[in-house]
């Protein structure tokens, strides 16, 4: 698809060729991931992610699929039928950990991958709509995990709602109807609980639709690599198939180890012990913390703590969702020509502090709301804004990068070998 | 123009935050720290035993989840109940069929049921397949006869908790004096391991000897049963932890030969293409 050299799928067997009249399926998988996709020859582990995230999901609608079919979205039932699934459903537990942590591993790896687009710059020109695509998955995942995370209908999930939907009762004159709205009454209840079951069913499902724009999006310029230069040659490139499928393979090996690790052995790691009580409007947990990949973005909420103008409260939804944002206008604020961090030594020193911060606002968003918590999020609140709003701006324009290779296959062979082996491959 | 406006609104946000930071932090600077009693004296749950299903090699002894048992029915039951265990998974702890249908007949409390002749509300004995029940019909019953406290399920304590078990036995064996300055209201009792200090329950464990073990097991003190009972949660919390872990090994096994065999075939691909272009 991508470039002039890429390999044509020559079906051999006589049935192939009469599918690839009919129906050219297997075309567009060959051309997609198989040897009809050329690729950067010098992709490093971290080009691993993207094909991990897709597993991740796929897995998730597996073992969700199986769950709802003994699960029963009710204010009185919810919470005994996870218990069923998990004494009395063969394997259920299974299905539940694998379900639970797999929303973990999907959110690790994604983070991964998204820290991986940022290091080496794949948000940029021309890939904006593969990064926008990306934070759109992004953003459709969190909600499915949030939802998610309601259906066993323990202390946690119920708070949970009640303090997320809260969020948007802090946005003026609207704020109240839309909350009711979401939770279907006042506070979370059986139609919360229906409702949220019902999308929780369905956003999968669209995720699965905008990656397939994301891939499609992707393969129109072809994948970035850690050097940021463009391909420029048949030189520079592999076919995906068989040259990434295997490494792929490694990954994917990877990940089952530490998938296992967790379900059979640590399974309630990331979760929190009271959502192993029953949801109880009359009672409050003692703090109230989302999943741990939200603990970030919870940070930054909490750490506006004064009316300026705006009501605090909602400075802080407003920043929790400009977070993410503004991450949709970074191919447009970080104008910068090279995009790799290779060839950014000022870049890339900011790109560890935030990697850093990062981490720090989601221990600060895992602890209760204290001092001195709440002073650590609220200066890593104001690096993380800096970072993407003021930093990447102007170190676009004051910052001297160092001098980019030739070409992917130089950087790859040295120079010399790459100049011998082209007249070769031409030949 | 986009990185003119981008500035302006990071500027916006940062100093809005640094400004929510300025005033906390002159508050934390002026205002003395505040110590509560439960800061003060709340303790985090002992370690001093080791149960056998910790571990990724953990397995439940069967002796002990039996004494465990025990105590749950001799001690516990009278205010808690186990409404997500059945009395048919009392097999797991090794108890023949016929011993589990009379440990359901011979139940202290019966299940809700209707009289098969009038149709009114009643109660019956339960049988293997009915959940364990605890005392009360509900919950207004419970807290009545509890001076308006409510004596939890004990189904899911274990992991319902920070460091289930742990904490479980901490807390049975952690009833003490309160210290001069802790004043604990009228009904409740001082234990440190609780959230706040004073819970309602009275010490449930108060002598060596309160239950009376079979010949060939460890001496019923109150630590003994305060394990053993601890134990026992853990599996009515947990029934199937034993197959997890055993699931696990030839799993994690099988994956780590595959992640190999993957890793072989990708540097061997790889090299071929190498091969290639150092001959080429």
């Amino acid at each position: 698809m991508s470039f002039p050299w890429a390999e044509e799928y020559k079906p051999k067997h006589p049935f192939m060729r009469w599918m690839d009249e009919k129906l050219p399926l297997p075309r567009l998988v060959w051309g997609a991931v198989g040897g009809g996709y050329p690729v950067p020859r010098n992709l490093n582990y971290m080009w691993n992610f993207g094909v991990l995230a897709g597993l991740a999901l796929t897995l998730q609608i597996v073992t969700g699929i199986i769950m709802a079919m003994h699960y029963q979205p009710g204010e009185a039932t919810a919470f005994n039928s996870v218990e069923h699934i998990m004494r009395d459903v063969n394997q259920g537990w299974f299905l539940r950990y694998a379900h639970a942590n797999g929303a973990s591993m999907f959110f690790i790896v994604t983070y991964l991958h998204i820290f991986r687009g940022l290091y080496y710059g794949s948000y940029k020109a021309p890939r904006e709509m593969v990064w926008m695509l990306g934070l759109v998955i992004f953003l459709l995942m969190m909600a499915t995990a949030f939802m998610g995370y309601v259906l066993p209908w323990g202390q946690m999930s119920f708070w949970g709602a009640k303090v997320i939907t809260g969020l948007f009762g802090a946005i003026p004159v609207v704020g109240d109807p839309i909350q009711h709205w979401l939770l279907g009454g006042y506070a979370p209840d059986q139609p919360t609980l229906t409702r949220f079951f019902s999308l929780h069913y369905l956003l999968p499902f669209v995720i699965a639709g905008v990656i397939v724009l994301h891939i499609w999006a992707l393969h129109i310029p072809g994948s970035n690599n850690p050097t940021g230069v463009d391909v420029k040659s048949p030189q520079d490139t592999v076919p995906f198939h068989p040259y990434y499928t295997a490494k792929d393979g490694v990954g994917i090996g990877l990940f089952f180890l530490v998938f296992a690790v967790l379900i059979f052995f640590m399974p309630n790691a990331f979760g929190h012990p009271v959502n192993y009580v029953q949801a109880n409007p009359l009672s409050t947990p003692a703090h109230i913390v989302p999943e741990w990949y939200f603990w970030p973005f919870y940070a930054i909420l909490r750490a506006f703590t004064v009316d300026f103008i705006l009501p605090a409260k909602l400075w802080g939804v407003l920043a929790m969702f400009g977070s993410i944002l503004l991450l949709f206008f970074l191919p447009w604020i970080d104008k910068s020509p090279v995009r790799s961090g290779r060839y950014r030594p000022t870049f890339r020193i900011f790109f560890v502090i935030l990697v850093v911060d990062v981490a720090v606002l989601g221990y600060c968003g895992g602890s209760p709301a204290e001092e001195p918590y709440v002073m650590i999020s609220q200066i890593a609140t104001a690096y993380y804004f800096l970072h993407f709003l003021v930093i990447l701006p102007l170190l676009s324009m004051f910052e001297k990068t160092l001098p980019l290779p030739n070409s992917i296959a130089e950087s790859v062979l040295g120079s010399g070998k790459a100049g011998e082996a082209a007249p070769a491959s031409a030949a | 123009m986009v990185r003119i406006f981008s500035i302006l609104v990071g500027l916006c946000f940062a100093f809005v935050v640094l400004l929510a930071f300025g005033f906390g932090a002159y508050n934390y600077a002026t205002t003395p720290a505040e110590q509560t009693a439960e800061a003060r004296y709340h303790l985090a749950p002992r370690h001093d035993v080791r149960f056998s299903f910790e571990g990724p090699f953990g397995r439940f002894d069967r002796q002990q989840l039996q004494r465990g048992f025990q105590v749950y029915r001799e001690v516990c039951s009278t205010c808690h109940g186990l409404s997500l265990v059945a009395f048919r998974s009392l097999r797991d702890l090794g108890y023949t069929e016929a011993e589990v249908r009379a440990i359901a007949d011979q139940w202290p409390h019966q299940v809700a049921s209707i009289n098969p002749d009038t149709g009114e509300a009643s109660t019956r004995k339960p049988i293997p397949a009915d959940h364990i029940p605890g005392p009360y019909a509900n919950e207004t019953m419970a807290r009545a006869a509890n001076n308006n406290a409510l004596p939890p399920d004990l189904s899911l304590m274990a992991k319902a908790r920070e460091e289930g078990p742990h904490y479980i036995h901490s807390l049975l064996t952690g009833y003490r004096n309160p210290p001069r300055d802790v004043e604990v209201p009228q009904g409740l009792h001082y234990n440190p391991y609780f959230a706040n200090l004073n819970i309602a329950m009275p010490p449930p464990l108060t002598a060596d000897g309160q239950v009376t073990y079979a010949p060939g097991n460890p001496a019923p003190t109150v630590d003994q049963m305060s394990q053993d009972v601890s134990a026992f949660l853990m599996w009515a919390a947990e029934p199937n932890l034993e197959s997890r872990h055993a699931h696990g090994w030839p799993i994690l096994i099988f994956l780590a030969i595959a992640t190999v065999l993957a890793y072989l075939s990708y540097k061997n691909i790889w090299h071929a293409k190498h091969e290639e272009e150092a001959s080429a």
